[in-house]
């Protein structure tokens, strides 16, 4: 179906907050290429960050064929207040067990989302969650078996996954909120209710945590919208950045 | 002047190969969805085969390049998503190709990922033995996994089931 303005708008908004969550995961999983515990880890990562850098390419050109708006200029040429991922990706990579419980984490959020996409009625979108969602089966099935395995495992391995877990779970709200004019999307079944796949995700994290011999934190949840960067972020966006605006006008 | 047609322009896709897999032209890869002749003008629809394939910008360059060299004024190349692509496109005799280069391909799944997955590695692309078993389902590009030969203890790669 073709959108009017106001859905064009809200799309464009829900669209951006999507590939920045993509981007910025990548960027941080991608900081494990030569440091990953063994190399098969090392080969994996930088894999998944690799796959995580194509969904957010995805989202941005279907942002852009509503916008206009060039790709490289938004990832290269935004200020920090400007991207709209959740806090939880743009943590800093952590031990190997902070930077296995995050991309689980998102790994399951992301399939419940994409699930939910492939109904879209805007049929980018649903197009895209079906093609980006068979490479998704491969991180899950990755990140699930890690989190059992290091849950699992040795005392350290358990307390590590334990400790991430618990730093991690108040940011877990961010990856649920949406843009202000969202609920036009969800009202024309273009977007899913980001409510009732939170609600789906509690329940699948609950039981894997079960089988992975990890306790549920405490539930308080971190306050603030999208929008709101911790400390760690201006740094990551600088790096990120730096080589594309040492040449602004470079083709490349 | 011009002699595009779609016959021609199928033909010369077919002497693009995979940068990364040099044994098999694009249109044997199953990345070439459709081609539109109008006058001097087409219009190809291709795919990736993973949405990071680095591979890809450099197919759609050649595929602009080549089209041009055949006397395309205008030409248009369109990535579409759907149908995503699948390793089940691959024919037979595109199968026999990668095992000769040393990549095993897996078995048809008909879209049941989870299962192809489950399965195991594909046969081994030196000896064939199906004695084999997965030792990283990621590997040097997006679209391959590690795997290993119990009997003729080779380390192989394959095409990842999608």
């Amino acid at each position: 179906m073709t959108l009017d303005d106001s859905l064009k708008r809200a799309m464009a908004a829900r669209l951006l907050e999507m590939a920045d969550d993509e981007l910025i995961l990548a960027h941080r999983d991608s900081e494990w290429t030569g440091h990953a515990p063994i190399l098969e880890e090392d080969i994996a990562f930088a894999n998944i960050a690799q796959d995580e850098m194509g969904h957010a390419l995805i989202w941005y050109d279907i942002r852009r064929s509503l916008t206009g708006e060039d790709t490289d200029r938004l990832v290269f040429f935004r200020e920090p207040s400007e991207f709209r991922n959740a806090q939880m990706v743009e943590l800093p990579k952590g031990d190997w067990a902070f930077s296995m419980v995050r991309q689980w984490m998102f790994d399951t959020w992301e399939t419940i989302h994409l699930e939910a996409l492939e109904q879209s009625r805007f049929t980018p979108v649903a197009e895209a969650a079906r093609k980006i969602r068979k490479e998704e089966t491969y991180h899950l099935r990755h990140t699930r078996a890690w989190t059992r395995r290091l849950g699992l495992g040795t005392e350290e391995s358990n307390g590590r996954m334990q400790a991430a877990l618990d730093l991690l779970w108040p940011y877990r709200g961010q990856l649920f909120s949406f843009p202000a004019d969202y609920l036009l999307l969800v009202d024309q079944s273009l977007m899913p209710d980001l409510g009732r796949l939170a609600a789906l995700w509690d329940q699948r994290v609950q039981g894997e945590l079960a089988n992975a011999n990890l306790r549920m934190p405490d539930p308080a949840t971190l306050s603030g919208a999208r929008g709101q960067h911790s400390e760690h972020f201006p740094a990551l966006i600088d790096e990120l950045q730096q080589v594309a605006r040492l040449e602004a006008e470079a083709r490349w | 002047m011009s002699r595009l047609s779609e016959i021609s322009v199928w033909q010369a896709l077919e002497e693009i190969k995979d940068p990364e897999i040099p044994v098999l032209s694009i249109v044997e890869l199953g990345v070439v969805r459709s081609v539109r002749i109008d006058g001097d003008q087409a219009f190809i629809d291709i795919t990736p085969t993973f949405s990071a394939c680095p591979a890809y910008q450099v197919m759609v360059s050649s595929v602009e390049a080549k089209l041009r060299d055949l006397g395309a004024r205008h030409v248009d190349v369109r990535t579409v998503l759907s149908p995503p692509w699948t390793t089940d496109w691959l024919s037979d005799e595109a199968r026999e190709k990668l095992r000769r280069f040393g990549l095993a391909v897996p078995l048809r799944h008909q879209g049941k990922l989870e299962e192809a997955i489950e399965s195991g590695a594909a046969a081994c692309p030196y000896c064939g033995s199906s004695n084999t078993r997965q030792t990283n389902t990621f590997g040097c590009t997006p679209c391959r996994a590690i795997a290993y030969c119990s009997d003729c203890r080779q380390p192989f790669e394959q095409l990842k089931p999608v």
